[in-house]
């Protein structure tokens, strides 16, 4: 699929000689979800303010929609949803008018019928005549959200959508997002929680220190970082672990009736057989089993201390 | 050229102005209203005439120039101070606008409020003095050019400051001493000897003296002088907006 967003060495540094960006590549395909994951500080809305013309670029290129943010900013702009991390709005003006007003900046007509669409779809219909100032601040986010879709952006950046809302509010922030996704919207969404990532996005890219460390489908991302977890319910709660079941990574849990085996899925051997055969042999009864896969966070953390 | 981005600013900051029309007029007019007590009833009774001109219609222009001065940048100002307090400006630049469309919404906007202030309180005047416009068309030339280049001075101002305070030290400080020394409430040549060179640098003088000799045929210094200084000021002001264009002074990291 072709690419509608273009990264290549992009680097950001400011007068202080800070790096913000220490050269950045990265291809986002059309209609795609992807995340921008990386902690606080780590380059996430330096990256996209670079992108949206809020950043001066200090070296490398951004091309949206096959157009040089820096050469072709209007033609690049034009394709661009942007809803920043605060909460920017003029409070005293009705959410009507505020749409409508962001229409306008970028140059279309006035067309009632498309902003009634984006309110009813993000449910602010029945606030339009209501001052912003009125709004909860998950309705305040869904009229920026109503804001940047008012000119029928290709491309939506969302920087940390749920960032301080709690969490209904972010269940709701991510049906939004769902639903985007069946209009062709591309989103690019920053976010420092693991769990949004994994909920929305169809790729991750992980950043840190200015640096993207990996882009990967989400799923192959996790299946790549595949440590899973397994956990042996026992017949009776176990005191001490015999020295014979020393050399496994078992941990047993408080009340001994649990011991979780930590493995990696890629590696020939998991050891699974041998545990069981071991555990038998000492006469421990399993009367359960259970595996789970490593979250996103666990990938993650693995990430970002393995690079640092 | 983004012309419905232009129209766009030029909306969004006139319902503004629309949202608070009785603050936006009420206080000019009313302190016009205490000028003509105050200096055109109490003082301008012992005055009698300046240069043939009744007092209280004499000192019309400097009122109309004090009242246009301030709201144009205080407006403009204002205009995008707010946006960069608020965070909101950030949708300026994402947008696909230029940074000349932007200061012609905002600076057509300011203007247009401050001549429809100055529309009002000469209209107040009539009620209060006898008045006639001799050149009806030179006084709008003066409004118009004087309002845009304070608009553009206000815009330069809003991107300056750093905080409300900092907003409200250029009209407090600079402009309203430098309209009482620029012969609002008196023709120069009633100042003492030293003082009539010193106002000749008064850029605000120059202003005063063309919009009065716009209304009376009378004047500190000659018209051309008039229409020479409020030009090179406008191109001044342009000048320096062209360059904070250039560098995104303030605006961009």
């Amino acid at each position: 699929m072709a690419a509608i967003i273009s990264i290549r060495d992009l680097k950001k540094s400011y007068d202080n000689g800070f790096e913000a960006l220490k050269g950045v590549s990265l291809d986002i395909e059309k209609g795609e979800i992807i995340a921008l994951l990386g902690p606080n500080g780590a380059g996430k809305t330096t990256l996209i303010g670079a992108v949206c013309g809020l950043v001066t670029i200090s070296s490398g290129q951004a091309l949206v929609g096959g157009f040089d943010v820096a050469k072709e900013p209007r033609r690049a702009r034009r394709l661009i949803g942007l809803v920043p991390q605060e909460l920017a709005l003029d409070l005293f003006e009705t959410v009507w008018n505020s749409v409508r007003f962001t229409r306008g900046l970028f140059g279309l007509p006035r067309d009632d019928s498309h902003i009634e669409n984006v309110l009813k779809s993000l449910s602010l219909w029945d606030k339009k005549d209501n001052q912003c100032k009125e709004l909860s601040g998950g309705m305040k986010r869904r009229v920026m959200i109503a804001k940047a879709l008012s000119h029928n952006p290709e491309v939506l950046f969302l920087d940390e959508p749920t960032a301080g809302v709690d969490v209904n509010l972010r269940r709701d922030m991510w049906k939004v997002v769902g639903d985007l996704r069946n209009t062709g919207v591309t989103v690019i969404l920053t976010t420092h929680y693991i769990e949004e990532a994994e909920e929305m996005a169809d790729r991750v890219a992980v950043i840190n220190k200015g640096s993207i460390l990996l882009v990967e489908d989400k799923t192959q991302l996790m299946q790549s970082f595949g440590r899973k977890v397994l956990t042996l319910d026992l017949g009776a709660p176990l005191v001490t672990l015999p020295e014979s079941l020393a050399d496994y990574d078992l941990t047993r849990s408080e009340d001994g009736k649990q011991l979780s085996y930590a493995y990696d899925t890629r590696e020939a051997r998991t050891g699974i057989t041998r545990l069981i055969t071991d555990l038998a042999a000492e006469g421990i009864h399993v009367r359960d089993l259970d595996s789970t896969k490593s979250s996103l966070e666990d990938v993650f953390l693995d990430l970002v201390e393995e690079k640092a | 050229m983004n012309w419905r981005a232009i129209g766009a600013i030029y909306r969004f900051e006139m319902t503004r102005f629309f949202r608070t029309i009785y603050q936006s007029i009420l206080s000019p007019v009313l302190s016009t209203v205490l000028y003509f007590v105050v200096f055109g009833a109490a003082i301008g009774g012992r005055i009698d005439t300046v240069e043939g001109i009744a007092y209280g219609a004499f000192i019309v222009p400097g009122l109309v120039m004090l009242s246009v001065l301030q709201q144009s940048i205080s407006n403009a100002s204002f205009g995008i101070y707010f946006p960069k307090f608020t965070g909101t400006i950030f949708e300026l630049f994402s947008a696909p606008v230029s940074f000349f469309e932007i200061v012609m919404g905002f600076v057509g906007a300011a203007a247009t409020k401050s001549l429809f202030v100055a529309v009002l309180i000469i209209a107040t005047s009539f009620v209060f003095v006898d008045l006639h416009i001799i050149h009806p068309i030179w006084a709008m030339v003066f409004l118009i050019l004087t309002a845009l280049s304070f608009s553009l001075l206000g815009f330069i101002l809003g991107i300056w400051a750093k905080s409300f305070e900092q907003l409200n030290i250029v009209p407090m400080l600079v402009v309203t001493p430098l309209v009482f020394l620029g012969g609002a409430f008196y023709s120069a040549a009633m100042l003492p000897g030293i003082w009539q060179v010193v106002v000749k640098f008064n850029p605000v003088l120059y202003l005063i003296s063309g919009f009065r000799w716009a209304f009376f045929d009378v004047a500190d210094v000659p018209v051309t002088l008039s229409l020479a200084a409020i030009t090179v000021f406008l191109a001044l002001c342009l000048a320096v907006i062209g360059w904070i264009f250039k560098t995104g002074w303030r605006l961009k990291s």
